[in-house]
C-alpha cells in the first residue's frame, strides 16, 4: 500500500500549481495504475503461456468483458450518485429472457435487442422511482427489488429455456463475430462506453450527479433536480443491463430462469475496483470498464497459466479489499498534502 | 496503522485465553473422527416385504429434484408424474430454486413430513445434509426414493440410478477416444468440485484410461464450471489456451457440454477439438448440425422420473422394502430387481449424433 | 409458540430515548411487525393444516436459528450505522474449517473454540479496515464475503463432511423431549436475553444508538466511536462462526458453500424487524420478530405449496414495504403537520376554550 502511495507523490508535478492539478493527476492515475496492473498481469501471462494473447485469445478477453463492462458503466452512473443497484444481475436475466422469447418466436433481432433496453429501462426506472420518490436506501430497495424481479422471472419462465437452436443464426453469429479481433460485442459497447462518458463529463445533467454524490443537500440548494437525476441514472443503469441481457442471449446462447444470478456482487466488485467510489462523487465509467476488464481477464488468467479455478473467488475478494484500500490511504494523503499547501499559502499570504 | 489500542490488546488476551483452553481440552483427549469411526453403527435393510400385495390407492408421492425450473429436472418429473398419475395416484413437485441451497432443500423434506405424503423421490444437493430430515420422514412412515443424486445409503429405502456409474465412465471415455484416434490430449469440464455423480464417473474415467489401448490418450486437467454458462465458458477458453495441442474435452454435465459447445461454435477451435460428455438433445441439437459435436450420450430423465415414481408406489404398497433382490414392475418398463446397496439401475445410456437425434425431443 | 418469539412486541417499553413523533414511528412498526407475528401464527394453527404440531413448530425455529443467531449482532451493528455482508461467508468458512480438521483428526472439543476463535479474527478484518481506514463497511464486506467464501473453498475444496460425533449432531437437529422447542433454541435464548440487555438497558447500547444517530456528535459526546464499532464487528464475526458450526451440526454436512446467502435473509428480516438501516433507530425485539415472520411464512407458504419462486416474491415485496411505508408514514404525518402548522400559526398555543 505504502509503496504506491509513494509513486504518487513523486508522480505529481514539483511545484503543483494548483489543487485541480492534483487531483486530476491522482484521479487520471488511479485509471492508469489499473491500466497498468491489467497490462502488466496480461504480459505476464503471455509470457508463461505463449498462446494466451493469440488472435482467438485476444478475442475471448474482449467478448468476456463487453456484458460486465455494460453492467458495470451503468452501475457506475448510479454509485456516483451514492446509490447502488443491486437488481442488475434479475434485470439482465429477464431482458435476456424477454429478448430470446420475442426471437424464438421468429422475430427481428434488432428489435429483440430493444425490446430487452426497454425492459431494463422500466425496470430501472421502478428502482430510481422508490429509490428518489420514496427516499428509502438505495441498497435495501434494490435487494428487495433483486428478489421481486427474480421471482416474477421464475414463475414466467418456468422451466423454459431458450438455446442456441431457437436463434437466428445471424444473432448467434453476432455474438461471437468481429472486424478481425475485434469483436462487434466489443465495438458496440466501447461505443456505449464512450457515450455515457462523454454524457458524464461534458453535460449539465452528467455533472450534476457528481454534485449529487459528493454532497446531496449541497446539490439540493443549488438547484440540482435531485429526483430527476438520480430517476435518470437508474433508468440508464436498467437500459444498460437490459442490453447486456440481449448480449448474453447472443453471446452464450442459452438463458434459462437462472441466468444471471450473483452477478450484481461481480458488477459492483468491478465498479470499486475501478475506482468509483461507494461515497459517491468520484470516478469515472472508464475506470468502472477497466476494473471490470481487469477481473474478467483475471478469471481467464488464472485457468490458463494452470491455476485451479478455487482460487478465483479469494482472489476476487483481496483484490477487492485493496482497491478500496489503497483508494483511500491514497485520499488521506492527498487531503493531508491539501490541507497543507492551503496552510502554507495562508501563512505566506499572512508574512 | 496504529494498533496500540487496548480493545485490540483485550481481544488479544482472549484469543489467547481460548486457544490455551482448548489446547488444554486437546491434551486432555476429546471426541476425534477416529474414536467416533469405530462407534458407527451400520445401516442395513433386511425388512421383508409382501411382491404380491395390491398397489395401493391414494398415494401421494411427491418430487423433490435438486432444483425447480431446471429443464433436466422438469424432464424427469414429468416422466413421473406421467407414471403415477397412470396408476391413479397424487403426484405433486416442490423444491428449491437455486441447486445448492441446501438449507431450503432440507426445510422441504420437513414440510411434506408434515404434510404426511406417501413418498418422496428426492435428488439430494448433498449426500449428508438431508439424512436427518429424510430420516424423520421415514420415521413417520413415508417412503424415501432418490433419482439422479444419491443421499448416504442410510437414508433412503431405494436409490435410482440413471445408469451404472461404471458405465457412463467408462463409455464417455470410449466416445472421446473414438474421435480422437486414441491419441491426444483431452480435458474434463465438470460442474462444482463437490458433485457428487460428476466424482464418481470421473473416477470411472481415470480408471478407463488406465486400460493399454488408452496409452496414448493424456487426461491433463479437470476443470470446474460450477454449472454456471459463463464460468464453463470461461474454464473452457482457459483450457484451450494452457493446452494449445488438445484434443478432446469430456464434459459429464448438461450445462457444462452446453456452454463448452456454445464457446466452440464460435471459435478457431470448431470440429478441431472434440467435445463430448453428457447433454440433452433440444440443448446440442444446432452444435451437432454444424459439426462442434460429433456424438454425446444421456438416459432418457423422463424414464429416470417415472422409475422413481413406480419405485416410490411399490415401497409404499409394501411390494418391495428396499432390499437387494426384490423385484418390481415399472409399468410398461418391464421388470426391475433392486441390487446391491438398494440401487436400481435404468439402464445403458443413448448415443446420440447426426443420424438419431432427429428422433428425441427433451 | 414459543415464549422468546412472543416476548419481542413487549420489548419496545425498554427504549430509553427521548420520545418524539419519529422515535414513535418507529415503535409502531417493530410492534407491528410483531403483531404480524403473533396473527400469522394464529391464523396458521386455525387454518393451515400440520402446522401446529410440535415437530413442524421445531423445524420452524430450528431452520429460522441460523438467522435468528446472526440477527442478534447484526441488529446492533446496523443500529451503530454500519453492515456486515460477510456474515454467510464467515459462517461458511467456520463450518469448511469445522470440517477440515474434523478430518485432520482433531478433537470437536478443540475445533469448535478454533472455530469461534477464527470468527473473532474475521470480526477484526472487517472492523479494522472499518474503524482504522474509515472505508465503508458496505465496500469492506462485500470484499470480505468473497475472500471469506474464498479461503472457504481453498480450505476444504469439493470435500463434505459428515461424520461428526452423534451426540453433536443430535444436539444441532434434536429437540427437548417432545416438546416443540429445539436443544439449539436455548442457548440462542439466552443469548437473545443478553443481547436484549446490553442494546437497550446498558451504556454500551444507549452509546450504539447515539453513534448512528451521529457519529460526530458522539464522539463530542465522549463515545469511543471507534472501539465500539470494532467490538460490534467481533461480535457479529464470532457469532457467525458459532452459527457456522450450528450450521454444520443442524444439517450434518460441512460444506465451503454453507450458509450462502444467508447474509440477505438477516438482513431482510433485521430491517423487516424496523431497524433503520441508516441507524440510530429500531430494537432487537422487533428484529427477531422479523426474522421469525419470515421464517413462518416460509414454512406456511411451503405448507400451502406455494412454489419457491413466489416465495421469493413475497420476500422481496416485504423488504421493500418494511423500508418503505415508514417512511412515507412520516411523511405524510410531517405533511398534515406542516399544513396544521400553516392553518394555525401559533401551533404552542393552547386551544381557545
Amino acid at each position: 500500500m505504502t509503496v504506491t502511495t509513494d509513486q504518487e507523490h513523486r508522480a505529481r508535478p514539483a511545484g503543483g500549481s494548483g489543487s485541480r492539478k492534483l487531483l486530476d493527476t491522482v484521479l487520471k492515475v488511479r485509471e492508469l495504475a489499473i491500466g497498468a496492473v491489467l497490462v502488466v498481469m496480461l504480459l505476464a501471462t503471455q509470457l508463461d503461456n505463449s498462446d494466451f494473447l493469440s488472435q482467438q485469445g485476444i478475442k475471448d478477453l474482449l467478448l468476456n468483458a463487453t456484458i460486465l463492462v455494460l453492467v458495470a458503466v451503468g452501475q457506475a452512473m448510479v454509485v456516483i450518485t451514492r446509490n447502488v443497484d443491486l437488481s442488475v444481475g434479475s434485470t439482465l436475466g429477464i431482458s435476456a429472457f424477454a429478448a430470446g422469447d420475442y426471437l424464438s418466436g421468429g422475430g427481428n433481432p434488432l428489435v429483440a435487442v430493444v425490446l430487452a433496453v426497454l425492459l431494463g429501462a422500466a425496470l430501472g426506472a421502478v428502482n430510481g422511482l422508490l429509490v428518489s420518490l420514496g427516499r428509502v436506501p438505495a441498497l435495501v430497495v434494490t435487494l428487495g427489488t433483486l428478489y421481486i424481479i427474480r421471482g416474477l422471472d421464475s414463475v414466467w419462465v418456468g422451466s423454459r429455456q431458450i438455446t442456441a437452436s431457437q436463434l437466428p443464426s445471424g444473432f448467434a453469429g453476432f455474438g461471437h463475430d468481429g472486424l478481425s479481433v475485434i469483436p462487434y460485442l466489443a465495438l458496440l459497447t466501447a461505443a456505449v462506453l464512450v457515450c455515457v462518458a462523454y454524457y458524464l463529463r461534458a453535460y449539465r445533467g452528467g455533472r450534476d450527479l457528481y454534485a449529487l454524490g459528493s454532497n446531496p443537500e449541497a446539490a439540493r440548494l443549488a438547484g440540482v433536480p435531485v429526483r430527476r437525476r438520480i430517476l435518470t441514472a437508474y433508468v440508464v443503469c436498467g437500459a444498460l443491463a437490459g442490453l447486456a441481457g440481449a448480449l448474453y442471449l447472443a453471446r452464450f446462447g442459452n438463458v434459462d430462469s437462472g441466468t444471471g444470478t450473483g452477478y450484481e456482487l461481480t458488477v459492483v466488485s468491478a465498479v470499486v475496483v475501478g475506482g468509483v467510489a461507494f461515497t459517491g462523487g468520484s470516478g469515472t465509467v472508464y475506470g468502472a470498464a477497466l476494473g471490470a476488464l481487469l477481473l474478467t481477464s483475471i478469471n481467464s488468467v488464472l485457468p490458463s497459466i494452470g491455476v485451479s479455478s478455487v482460487w478465483v473467488q479469494a482472489i476476487d475478494g483481496f483484490l477487492l479489499l485493496l482497491a478500496i484500500a489503497v483508494d483511500r490511504v491514497v485520499a488521506l494523503r492527498v487531503a493531508d498534502l491539501l490541507r497543507k499547501r492551503a496552510a502554507e499559502t495562508r501563512s505566506a499570504r499572512h508574512a | 496503522m496504529s494498533l496500540g489500542n487496548s480493545t485490540v490488546r483485550r481481544v488479544t488476551a482472549v484469543t489467547a485465553a481460548t486457544a490455551v483452553m482448548a489446547l488444554g481440552i486437546a491434551a486432555c483427549g476429546g471426541t476425534t473422527k477416529n474414536s467416533v469411526a469405530k462407534s458407527t453403527p451400520t445401516a442395513g435393510n433386511t425388512a421383508s416385504a409382501n411382491p404380491n400385495a395390491a398397489t395401493r390407492k391414494g398415494l401421494t408421492i411427491a418430487y423433490l429434484p435438486k432444483q425447480v425450473n431446471n429443464p433436466y429436472f422438469t424432464t424427469s418429473d414429468n416422466g413421473g408424474k406421467k407414471a403415477v398419475e397412470a396408476l391413479g395416484e397424487k403426484y405433486k413437485e416442490v423444491g428449491t430454486s437455486s441447486g445448492t441451497d441446501t438449507a431450503g432443500q432440507v426445510s422441504y423434506v420437513n414440510s411434506l413430513t408434515q404434510q404426511r405424503v406417501s413418498a418422496i423421490a428426492v435428488s439430494a444437493q448433498d449426500p449428508g445434509a438431508l439424512c436427518t430430515g429424510l430420516n424423520q420422514a421415514r420415521k413417520s412412515g413415508i417412503k424415501v426414493v432418490t433419482y439422479d443424486s444419491d443421499t448416504n445409503p442410510g437414508c433412503r429405502d431405494v436409490a435410482i440410478s440413471q445408469a451404472s456409474s461404471v458405465d457412463l465412465g467408462r463409455t464417455e471415455v470410449q466416445l472421446m477416444a473414438q474421435q480422437i484416434g486414441d491419441k491426444g490430449q483431452i480435458a474434463i469440464l465438470s460442474a462444482a468440485q463437490t458433485a457428487t455423480n460428476q466424482n464418481t464417473w470421473i473416477g470411472y474415467m481415470k480408471d478407463e484410461l488406465k486400460k493399454p489401448q488408452y496409452k496414448n490418450v493424456k487426461l491433463v486437467k479437470i476443470a470446474y464450471g460450477n454449472d454456471d454458462a459463463q464460468q464453463s465458458f470461461q474454464q473452457t477458453q482457459g483450457l484451450l489456451q494452457q493446452y494449445p495441442n488438445l484434443k478432446g474435452i469430456i464434459s459429464p454435465t448438461t450445462v457444462g457440454i452446453k456452454a463448452a459447445a456454445q464457446y466452440l461454435s464460435g471459435s478457431k477451435y470448431k470440429g478441431k477439438v472434440k467435445l463430448t460428455g453428457l447433454g440433452q438433445p433440444n440443448d446440442m441439437r444446432s452444435y451437432v448440425a454444424n459439426g462442434t459435436v460429433q456424438a454425446f450420450e444421456l438416459w432418457d430423465p423422463a424414464k429416470l422420473g417415472a422409475l422413481a415414481g413406480y419405485a416410490a408406489i411399490a415401497l409404499a404398497s409394501g411390494q418391495i422394502s428396499g432390499a437387494p433382490g426384490q423385484t418390481f414392475t415399472a409399468g410398461d418398463m418391464g421388470k426391475y430387481t433392486i441390487g446391491a446397496n438398494s440401487v436400481v439401475v435404468l439402464g445403458k445410456p443413448t448415443v446420440f449424433n447426426k443420424s438419431n437425434i432427429a428422433n428425441f425431443h427433451f | 409458540m414459543p415464549d422468546t418469539t412472543v416476548k419481542p412486541p413487549a420489548a419496545p417499553a425498554t427504549g430509553s430515548r427521548r420520545p418524539g413523533p419519529r422515535l414513535s414511528g418507529a415503535i409502531r412498526w417493530d410492534t407491528a411487525v410483531g403483531t404480524l407475528l403473533v396473527v400469522l401464527l394464529i391464523c396458521s394453527f386455525s387454518f393451515v393444516d400440520n402446522f401446529g404440531n410440535a415437530l413442524n413448530i421445531s423445524f420452524l425455529i430450528g431452520n429460522a436459528l441460523p438467522v435468528a443467531l446472526i440477527a442478534l449482532p447484526m441488529t446492533a451493528l446496523v443500529v451503530a450505522g454500519e453492515i456486515d455482508l460477510s456474515v454467510g461467508s464467515t459462517a461458511g468458512l467456520s463450518g469448511a474449517v469445522m470440517g477440515a480438521l474434523w478430518n485432520d483428526g482433531l478433537a470437536i472439543q478443540v475445533i469448535i473454540p478454533l472455530c469461534v476463535l477464527l470468527g473473532v479474527v474475521c470480526g477484526l478484518i472487517n472492523g479494522l479496515l472499518v474503524t482504522r481506514l474509515g472505508l465503508p463497511s458496505l465496500a469492506v464486506t462485500i470484499g470480505t464475503m468473497a475472500a471469506f467464501r474464498g479461503v472457504a473453498q481453498i480450505v476444504l475444496g469439493s470435500n463434505s463432511v459428515t461424520d461428526f460425533p452423534q451426540q453433536y449432531l443430535d444436539f444441532g437437529s434434536g429437540r427437548i423431549g417432545g416438546t416443540f422447542i429445539p436443544d439449539a433454541a436455548v442457548p440462542w435464548a439466552v443469548l437473545a436475553l443478553v443481547a436484549v440487555l446490553v442494546l437497550h438497558a446498558t451504556p454500551v447500547g444507549r452509546s450504539l444508538f447515539a453513534v448512528g444517530a451521529s457519529q460526530q456528535a458522539a464522539r463530542f459526546a465522549g463515545i469511543r466511536v471507534k472501539r465500539l464499532k470494532l467490538s460490534m464487528f467481533v461480535a457479529t464475526g464470532t457469532v457467525s462462526a458459532l452459527t457456522g458450526v450450528f450450521w454444520a451440526l443442524h444439517y450434518a454436512s460441512a460444506r465451503y458453500d454453507n450458509a450462502t446467502g444467508l447474509e440477505l435473509s438477516v438482513i431482510a428480516g433485521v430491517l423487516l424487524g424496523g431497524v433503520d438501516f441508516d441507524g440510530g433507530k429500531g430494537t432487537l425485539g422487533g428484529a427477531i420478530a422479523g426474522v421469525f415472520l419470515l421464517g413462518a411464512l416460509q414454512n406456511v407458504m411451503s405448507l400451502v405449496n406455494v412454489s419457491a419462486q413466489s416465495q421469493i416474491v413475497v420476500t422481496g415485496a416485504l423488504l421493500v414495504i418494511s423500508v418503505l411505508a415508514p417512511r412515507v408514514g412520516r411523511q405524510v404525518a410531517q405533511a398534515r403537520a406542516r399544513r396544521n402548522a400553516a392553518e394555525d400559526p401559533p401551533p404552542a398555543a393552547p386551544p381557545p376554550s
